[in-house]
């Protein structure tokens, strides 16, 4: 049985002449990783600024369990957020700021410390609890923020672009104890991120955000390999999008398609062994991307248009690929990989 | 040009040459002048006077401090400007903060240079002019008397409250400042965060703006604390009969310059004793 944690109806936000937010319709459900991805100023975190209540939306409503709270204060929802910036409370110990939710809402002191303390083990800080936050790494401030926003188990936490101040490797890391820790204490997580590997990696549905509309929802798998518009295609993952001419004589019909580079198989000649429900398109490589582990081949077509190739270096290394520049090859990939992208409305 | 360039260069590659060019003047000014006359003042509050000619003799003594410590007068007096100050900057830091509070967080963003501005433009204006200005307002039949007078009151005329009225007047400025900073910088996520975890807004400012602010208020308190111990000039002209320790060192100099010199090594001493407790709040880091 599966609730809606979140429900959002034609939610809108201006701020004076600027729509940040142009209508979203959104249903969260229960225990769910749900991930907001979009460029900055496509309204994700304006949305989740007005979930929280910092920001009182111009239109529409927003349900928090079924119940609207549109008109109601921040602390007045069940919702805790973790700050891109962590938002620690600098005169504070660590301890104290992960008490904070618990003290303002007058649980007992002893009880506020064990609890306090229990958080900061579930993030892996124990014994961090008398330092200040400025005497800790990025790395470990996230992890404060985390506790602090856990410790009061909110039915919803929203985190906005939590991760976005870490180096990579510690990002990486992070997304996985993330996912993690959202499975073992099973709330839901509502997550702003412009990252799309971010997105596709942590979570169970994503919502794909564009000048405050959204464009599609799905998951991760439906996101990636059916876009529903040629902003998805190009936002999430590399944009390859075969359109106008060039669609009708490679494709056969015309429209805008997407076909995903990793997909796309790069061939030394022309000569073309025709495989059965296969696509294929001859060009010349007009560019070669040395990736360590892949390559990418920037390939004009005959047809006209670009398309980006990905081939992992099974047995090629940098010296071999670097041969492949200006000369011609021949595009090929299954025809169920080619996904017609309908135009916007 | 390549003088020039060979200077500059030569000035680049040795930083301790370049520092010590640009810091000895400075020093000298404050090792020979500031650190020099506080000496004299500390030396010479040891030596006595010829009670007849009233000349300075040269001789050893701690006479001075131990007439400041028994004389009920010196006593009073001293716990006097103490009390004073401390009233000043009380009373500075009552009426700084919510003011601080509006022109830093309430009022419109474009508006807040002009009320900063605004909150500065006493300071333009020359001290007597300022005090004169509240010597007439304190007068009798004055605009305080006018104003009080349809609730039955008069103003408080001359005398200690009307120079505690006027020195907060005077140092306002100085805690306005700090606090109105201190509450500009104040992070907004840091309020909808303490929002976010359950607090109201009496809460947030308890827990929150307050702690976080506190270093400021004590920051302003230092200049309102020592320059209302140091003032001698506003007692003297709306304190009435009034007495605090810049009068007491002021009517010493002629006659007994060692026990003015023991006088004014008070006020010293208390600000070091003041400003080592304010250090503890963290002031001295958001002067």
């Amino acid at each position: 049985m599966e609730g809606i944690a979140i429900r959002l109806r034609d939610l809108r936000k201006s701020f004076g002449e600027t729509t940040a937010v142009a209508g979203v319709d959104l249903e969260i459900r229960d225990g769910e990783f749900f991930s907001m991805l979009g460029p900055s100023g496509s309204g994700k975190t304006t949305v989740l600024r007005m979930i929280a209540g910092f920001e009182s939306p111009t239109g529409g409503t927003i349900e928090l369990a079924g119940q609207d709270v549109t008109g109601l204060a921040p602390f007045e929802r069940d919702v805790h957020t973790v700050f891109q910036d962590y938002a620690l409370f600098p005169h504070m110990t660590v301890e104290q700021n992960v008490a904070y939710g618990l003290k303002v809402r007058k649980v007992p002191k002893s009880e506020r410390l064990v609890r306090a303390r229990t958080a900061l083990a579930e993030v892996r800080l124990e014994g961090y609890g008398t330092r200040r936050p400025a005497q800790l790494s990025g790395g470990q401030r996230q992890r404060v923020a985390l506790a602090r926003a856990l410790v009061g188990r909110p039915s919803v936490l929203l985190l906005d672009e939590p991760l976005g101040a870490l180096d990579l490797k510690l990002r990486e890391q992070m997304q996985v104890e993330l996912k993690a820790l959202q499975r073992e204490v099973g709330i839901t997580f509502v997550f702003v991120t412009h990252d799309q590997e971010e997105a596709l990696t942590m979570s169970d549905r994503i919502a794909v955000f564009n000048q405050g509309r959204i464009e599609q929802i799905g998951t991760p798998a439906e996101v990636y390999e059916r876009p529903a518009t040629p902003f998805v295609a190009s936002f999430v993952g590399t944009s390859n999008l075969l359109a106008g001419e060039s669609a009708q004589r490679i494709v056969g019909t015309a429209g805008t398609y997407s076909i995903r580079p990793e997909k796309i198989r790069v061939l030394k000649d022309s000569a073309g062994t025709d495989e059965p429900d296969h696509e294929s398109a001859a060009g010349t490589v007009a560019e070669v991307v040395y990736l360590g582990d892949s390559t990418r081949f920037l390939v004009d077509l005959d047809a006209g248009g670009q398309l980006t190739a990905l081939q992992q270096n099974l047995e090629t290394s940098a010296e071999d690929v670097a041969a492949y520049r200006g000369s011609r090859v021949l595009l090929q990939w299954h025809r169920r990989h080619t996904v017609h992208v309908p135009d916007p409305r | 040009m390549s003088l020039l360039n060979r200077t500059a260069g030569a000035l680049y590659r040795r930083p301790r040459l370049r520092l010590s060019l640009l810091l000895t003047a400075p020093l000298l000014w404050l090792a020979v002048l500031y650190l020099g006359s506080l000496s004299v003042l500390f030396v010479s509050a040891f030596w006595t006077t010829n009670s007849f000619t009233s000349e300075v003799v040269k001789v050893w003594s701690t006479d001075n401090f131990h007439e400041l410590f028994t004389v009920p007068v010196y006593r009073q007096v001293i716990l006097r400007s103490i009390g004073v100050a401390l009233s000043v900057t009380v009373l500075c830091a009552v009426i700084a903060f919510p003011l601080a509070f509006y022109t830093a967080r309430v009022a419109k963003p474009s508006r807040r240079p002009l009320l900063v501005v605004a909150i500065l433009t006493p300071l333009w204006a020359s001290y007597l002019v300022k005090v004169y200005a509240w010597r007439l307002i304190l007068s009798q039949g004055g605009l305080a008397d006018w104003m009080l007078k349809p609730f039955g009151l008069s103003g408080p005329g001359f005398g200690l409250p009307a120079a505690v009225l006027t020195l907060t007047y005077l140092w306002l400025p100085y805690m306005v400042l700090p606090i109105h900073t201190a509450l500009e910088q104040l992070p907004a996520n840091l309020l909808d965060a303490s929002a976010d975890l359950g607090a109201r807004a009496g809460r947030t400012f308890r827990s929150v703006v307050l702690p976080m602010v506190l270093p400021s208020v004590a920051a302003g308190s230092i200049f309102t604390f020592s320059l209302s111990l140091g003032d001698y000039i506003t007692v003297q002209i709306v304190g009435g009969k009034t007495q605090l320790i810049g009068n007491l060192v002021y009517s010493n100099i002629e006659l007994n310059l060692p026990m003015a010199a023991a006088l004014g090594t008070v006020p010293v001493v208390v600000i070091v004793v003041y400003l080592l407790a304010m250090r503890r709040t963290g002031a001295l880091s958001s002067l």
